[in-house]
């Protein structure tokens, strides 16, 4: 078992985090996890890129070179980051922000990640917990219950609640 | 008892300093090493210990080199531009005998180069960037437990052979987290200790070889022994003498500490070498490659293997030379435009054909960039 | 104690003759500093005595200290890592105009603004002595050097008001003809617990006074004599009356500043007690 995801978006939508939380829950899980990162000079704004690899094998190159899973949470990140999917690559696109999505053969899910934060939990804060909702239920790499502890062991103390509506609401996201 | 923990490198680092009795460090934010002083400044006050932001890259290593006359075990963190303004005072800790640990979380340079982007391109200036003849010990680690283990070893051969150890990573390795088993209490890790010395204060000599194996005894600075410290080139007593004689004998102590003792202090790492051909030798960020790498070519049936140096200073001159005696050809991989490998094919002296893939684009290579270099090289 | 008695008990044997000219200025600081630690009656044991490079530096061999005589321009970062690691320890830098205020300036300012305990006695020269004579930031403007063959057209520092707006808490002057205020005013330094900055004129007959028609040691300590004036004359004349005098004595003293190494032990309780 071996699963390479890149989370693309703007730097400040939590992606980083995302991936962050993504290779913990695969530790308490029991696998083992890379989690590496590219981003420009800018704190927020610019493309921003989190690659996670899980495995139940030893991983030793730390880059995503043939993407399971494409999240891109900007149409910048969508052009940018889209270059070395194959056929079997699952593209996921916030569908407020990506609206042209390249020539692929495989899956595409458009989902509106940052619409529903802000409608259901009253915040776009929210999206990259909402991502990763919409990630399991997708790929099922990690258990629920690892997704959830690792969710709420990054997540400032008295947001539990709505981190844990956030992630049931990307689940809900994909039939 | 022990914690799994998702860490980064540069966090590891940290980890390993921590656990080996660190208590002070001097710094100057630069990426991609920041994250280590970031740590630093909220766990040393933690464990008793003093983190300092100096106003520059020089100063962080004029207060750590005060810090250690102290006795204590110190740090700095840096990158490329950073590593090069601390270089007199690099020199200067290599002539004063001054143990002290330096990271620096290598960049694509020159100049400001492309701060958050993985380079080992400060393989020659961490063996020669200072002025004048100097010896001195480089580590790389490939893995974020190796960050955690060559952390507590560079404090160990820092403290042993009196002398600065730098810990030379690479972005690939300072930013990637993966998973890192810590113990739970540091104190249960053995602490390395500087020998200091045991006469009496008055018949205290600083850089007299008093058990003939090169490492003078330290006095903490403020324990009844006054000694001097210079850059100068000095004599036993540690004052000035600039004599051919004194010059020669202060220059032979300190090359013959480090390189009588390389059975101690070079490690090679290797993997899936017992039948190998060919070997591919690359380190840190670039070893990571080279892992897979050996593994695809395996299972097209080229019988090639990994040669890791871990200790990147003093150079594995035996190794290679013995490896030049086991394979057909050597491709050096590293992430520059060719440094290692002039070491490599001086040790290998035309005993095999000797490589380079030398990736200098920003990115580390993949392992089907790496194979595909591998097998037109050496046209295998 | 007299001279002989000082030299002998904190010089260290053999390490005499010192390398200085005949009519230099820095043998008579170096002899105030150790008046001064001898007036405070301190350890030697648990004095740190840092040097960076130049003919004043030299002085950090001489002493019967713990000792360093660093590189050019850096004692005060080392003089920091040694206070920070250990404050219990009494530190003085002993350091020139070139070397302080020059390729250590930028040390200069941030040490002052921290305001960490130590005592600076800074040999000003007015220029670099060991290389030979060029102009340093404290030749005063108009002065001839090796590398101002047409005189200088740089302002120099007037270094006192320098750290003091920088943020140091004690700033006295004095020169070698005045070694009793110098003595008293290093001791007073000492004593201070903050950042303290002495800076200590001192007379280069090779190297500044032959370019500047003061070739003759004397003439150069007359210059000092008639130029220098006490801080509490000073503070009574007119500012025709000041004009190319100086003052000396202790200059300015804050004592309701928060000591580094003070605030810093704070924060550890702060650290260590779970607070942010």
């Amino acid at each position: 078992m071996r699963i390479e995801l890149r989370l693309s978006g703007t730097g400040g939508q939590g992606l980083i985090t995302a991936g962050i939380i993504l290779a913990e829950a695969a530790l308490l899980d029991g696998k083992l996890a890379v989690q590496s990162q590219s981003y420009g000079p800018e704190a927020r704004g610019g493309s921003s890129k989190a690659e996670v690899i899980i495995s139940d094998q030893a991983i030793h190159f730390s880059k995503v070179t043939k993407p399971d899973i494409l999240l891109a949470m900007s149409q910048e990140a969508m052009n940018k980051y889209s270059g070395d999917l194959g056929p079997d690559s699952v593209i996921v696109t916030d569908s407020l922000f990506v609206s042209k999505i390249p020539a692929h053969e495989g899956k595409v899910y458009e989902l509106p990640i940052t619409h529903t934060a802000k409608n259901e939990l009253g915040r776009a804060l929210f999206s990259n917990i909402v991502a990763l909702g919409a990630l399991y239920k997708l790929t099922k790499v990690v258990s629920y219950e690892a997704l959830e502890k690792a969710v709420l062991n990054r997540v400032p103390k008295g947001t539990e609640e709505k981190n844990k509506k956030a992630l049931a609401a990307g689940i809900a996201m994909v039939d | 008892m022990s914690r799994i923990l998702l860490l980064q490198g540069n966090q590891a680092v940290v980890e390993g300093a921590i656990a080996a009795g660190v208590k002070f460090f001097g710094g100057y934010p630069i990426t991609p090493s920041t994250e280590v002083a970031e740590s630093l400044a909220e766990k040393l006050p933690l464990v008793g210990g003093k983190f300092i932001q100096m106003e520059d890259e020089i100063a962080s290593m004029g207060a750590i080199i005060g810090a250690s006359l102290t006795g204590k075990k110190v740090m700095t963190a840096t990158s490329g531009p950073g590593f090069s303004l601390k270089q007199e005072l690099i020199g200067y800790a290599c002539a004063a005998e001054v143990p002290m640990v330096i990271v620096n979380v290598q960049r694509v340079g020159p100049s400001t180069g492309q701060p958050t982007s993985p380079s080992q391109g400060d393989i020659m200036q961490a063996r020669w960037g200072t002025h004048g003849d100097h010896w001195l010990i480089a580590l790389t680690p490939a893995s974020v437990p190796e960050c955690f283990e060559l952390t507590l070893r560079a404090y160990a051969l820092s403290e042993k052979y009196r002398t600065p150890v730098i810990l030379l990573m690479d972005e690939v390795i300072g930013h990637m987290r993966e998973k890192i088993e810590l113990p739970d209490n540091y104190d249960e890790i053995p602490k390395a200790e500087r020998k200091r010395p045991a006469c009496a204060p008055a018949d205290y000599k600083a850089y007299a070889d008093v058990d003939g194996d090169g490492v003078p005894p330290m006095a903490d600075f403020g324990n009844g022994y006054r000694w001097h410290v210079t850059g100068l080139v000095h004599d036993e007593t540690g004052f000035p003498k600039g004599t051919p004689g004194a010059t020669v004998a202060a220059a032979d102590r300190q090359y013959h500490k480090i390189y009588d003792n390389l059975d101690d202090i070079v490690q090679v790492d290797e993997y899936r070498m017992e039948d190998a051909e060919y070997a591919i030798v690359a380190f840190g960020g670039g070893a990571r490659t080279a892992y897979e790498t050996v593994d695809m070519a395996r299972a097209k049936g080229i019988k090639v293997g990994l040669v890791r140096p871990i200790t990147i200073w003093p150079f594995a001159e035996a190794q290679m030379a013995a490896l030049a005696d086991k394979v057909k050809g050597i491709l050096v991989h590293e992430l520059n435009c060719g440094q290692y490998v002039l070491e490599v094919e001086r040790a290998v002296a035309g005993k095999c054909p000797v490589c380079s893939y030398a990736k200098y684009d920003n990115e580390p290579a993949t392992p089907a960039q790496l194979l595909a270099a591998l097998e037109k090289s050496l046209a295998l | 104690m007299s001279m002989e008695q000082i030299v002998d008990k904190y010089f260290r044997p053999g390490r005499l003759p010192h390398i200085w000219c005949p009519g230099c200025g820095n043998g008579v600081v170096t002899g105030c500093i150790c008046k001064a630690v001898d007036k405070l009656g301190l350890d030697q044991n648990e004095v740190v005595v840092v040097s960076g490079i130049g003919c004043s530096s030299r002085a950090s061999g001489y002493l019967d200290f713990n000792t360093v005589h660093s590189a050019h321009g850096r004692a005060l970062p080392v003089a920091t890592g040694v206070k920070l690691a250990e404050p219990r320890l009494k530190v003085i830098v002993v350091t020139g105009d070139g070397d302080c205020t020059a390729i250590g300036g930028n040390h200069l300012i941030h040490a002052a603004r921290r305001n960490i305990d130590m005592t600076v006695v800074l040999y000003n020269n007015s220029i670099y002595g060991m290389t030979g004579g060029q102009y340093s930031p404290m030749t005063p403007l108009g002065s001839k050097a090796t590398t101002a063959p047409y005189a200088t057209i740089e302002q120099d520092f007037d270094v006192t008001e320098l750290v003091r707006a920088a943020g140091a808490t004690f700033v006295a002057r004095a020169t070698t003809f005045h070694a009793q205020v110098l003595a008293d005013v290093i001791a007073k330094g000492i004593q201070h617990k903050g950042f303290a900055l002495i800076e200590a004129v001192a007379a280069c007959p090779t190297s500044f006074g032959r370019h500047n028609k003061m070739p003759n040691p004397a003439t150069l300590m007359e210059w000092q004599r008639d130029h220098a004036v006490m801080k509490a004359a000073w503070d009574k004349m007119d500012a025709a009356k000041r004009e190319g005098k100086f003052p000396i004595g202790v200059l300015y003293e804050d004592n309701s500043r928060k000591e580094y190494t003070d605030a810093y032990e704070e924060l550890i309780a702060r650290a260590q007690g779970g607070k942010k």
